[in-house]
């Protein structure tokens, strides 16, 4: 591959609403960051993921199947779009389908597909469901919580972590619950949506802080964003954020890497009590939706993946600007129904 | 003493670089924060206050601790 030969890039992630997927961010990086020529072939599941509309972001667009219908059937789909678009690397953006995309992984490698990906045992190593005996493990904070099944269990459960507590969907979804009541009804409402089982997590108050960062593979930290929320939806997610300078944070990602020598990006979601503790809520194995906000402050992380999947070696970022601002804003795209006929009916545009 | 890493402006915008936190202060505020960031001691601070505004001492070292009990709760001194 010449330096200046086209790079094909599949991304999934194109849904940019309310509670967005990372795609359009990355995109908007990699287009941002990479000096050479670049293909962005996007990935959807959904006709109607403002990213398959949106002008200069992908050069076209495919329909994958859900995460559900199975790797092999992803891997098909997949080697049928490669065929058309000869794809240098791909980069997928859901927590759900990323298991998907782990497994078949060497086998896209086979065909010349790149990812950058962690192991299934640094996947597994953060889930929510292990995520506390992580944290033990490794003497990282991380609110107590019980894995459950059924509601057998649910007062006791609620009694001894102290109310309020949060109820948390296997893949996304939190709801903070006072009474048992609110717990029982989140428990089935979680369920019914995203399956068993559903963790039970005490309850930390504090600021909402989140890192955007990027692991070699080899237990070093390529690049280390910390934002701070500064504007939350009701569905928790940051609709406005400022990136700040706090050693301790870049500390803890830095632990995190080491510990589980991540390769890609993730997000780890902290919440810093009145007492500077920093507790670890989650770790999502895939960029933010904000993650273009590590591009404005000066450590391009969709970018750098890029260089890294394909093989370029690269050194960690050092600095980052301070003081860095994002703030999402909503926009009405008008289309015409033939573009949305075109990828309801054939699948790709 | 206040944070080194504090950022200030002179429309009195102060930003906790370490939090994210951001404040509106008044042009006295400002002052004040302005003289700390240059390492001037309380005591001439409280004093070039004196010198230049109509107040009386005893308000102005109350207005004064007031003030910086404001800027501890705030994170914004140096532990």
């Amino acid at each position: 591959m010449s330096e200046q030969s086209t790079l094909v890039i599949a991304v999934t992630g194109l849904n940019a609403i309310d509670s967005p997927g990372p795609g359009v961010a990355v995109i908007r990086a990699i287009r941002d960051g990479l000096k050479r020529p670049v293909r962005i072939i996007g990935l959807s599941y959904e006709s109607l993921e403002p990213g398959i509309y949106m002008d200069g972001i992908c050069d076209k667009v495919y329909q994958v199947p859900y995460p559900a219908a199975g790797s092999d059937v992803l891997f098909n789909r997949l080697v049928y779009i490669h065929e058309k678009e000869k794809l240098d690397l791909v980069i997928p953006n859901f927590d759900a389908e990323l298991f998907s995309f782990i497994k078949i992984a060497p086998r896209l490698k086979q065909l010349g597909i790149n990812s950058f990906l962690p192991s299934f045992e640094m996947f597994d190593a953060r889930d929510k469901l292990n995520l506390y005996a992580f944290g033990q493990k490794h003497g990282l904070l991380v609110p107590k919580d019980r894995i459950i099944y059924n509601t057998d269990d649910l007062m006791q459960i609620c009694e001894d972590l102290s109310y309020p507590v949060v109820v948390k969907g296997k893949f996304y979804d939190a709801v903070v619950a006072s009474t048992l009541e609110q717990a029982h009804k989140a428990f089935y409402k979680l369920s019914a949506k995203w399956g068993l089982p559903i963790i039970i997590q005490q309850h930390i108050s504090g600021t909402e802080v989140n890192i955007a960062a990027l692991g070699d593979g080899e237990g070093s930290a390529i690049s280390i964003i910390p934002m701070r929320k500064m504007y939350i939806t009701d569905k928790g997610k940051a609709w406005a954020g400022i990136t700040i300078e706090d050693e301790s944070l870049l500390d803890l990602a830095r632990k995190f890497i080491s510990a589980t020598k991540w390769r890609g990006g993730f997000e780890v979601e902290i919440m810093m009590t009145a007492e500077n503790e920093l507790y670890i809520m989650e770790i999502n194995p895939r960029f933010p939706a904000w993650i273009y906000l590590s591009a404005g402050a000066g450590q391009n992380q969709p970018a750098t993946l890029v260089k890294m999947a394909i093989g370029e070696k690269v050194e960690p970022f050092k600095d980052y600007d301070i003081g860095k601002l994002f703030i999402r804003y909503s926009w009405d795209l008008i289309t015409d129904v033939s573009s949305f006929q075109q990828i309801s009916a054939f699948g790709e545009m | 003493m206040i944070r080194k890493n504090i950022a200030t402006n002179e429309f009195g915008f102060v930003f906790n670089p370490s939090t994210g936190d951001s404040y509106s202060s008044n042009p006295i505020a400002a002052e004040v924060i302005r003289m700390m960031k240059e390492n001037i001691a309380m005591a001439d601070i409280r004093k070039s206050l004196f010198e230049k505004y109509d107040v009386e001492k005893t308000i102005l070292e109350k207005d004064l601790d007031d003030f910086i009990l404001i800027l501890k709760e705030n994170n914004l001194l140096a532990v």
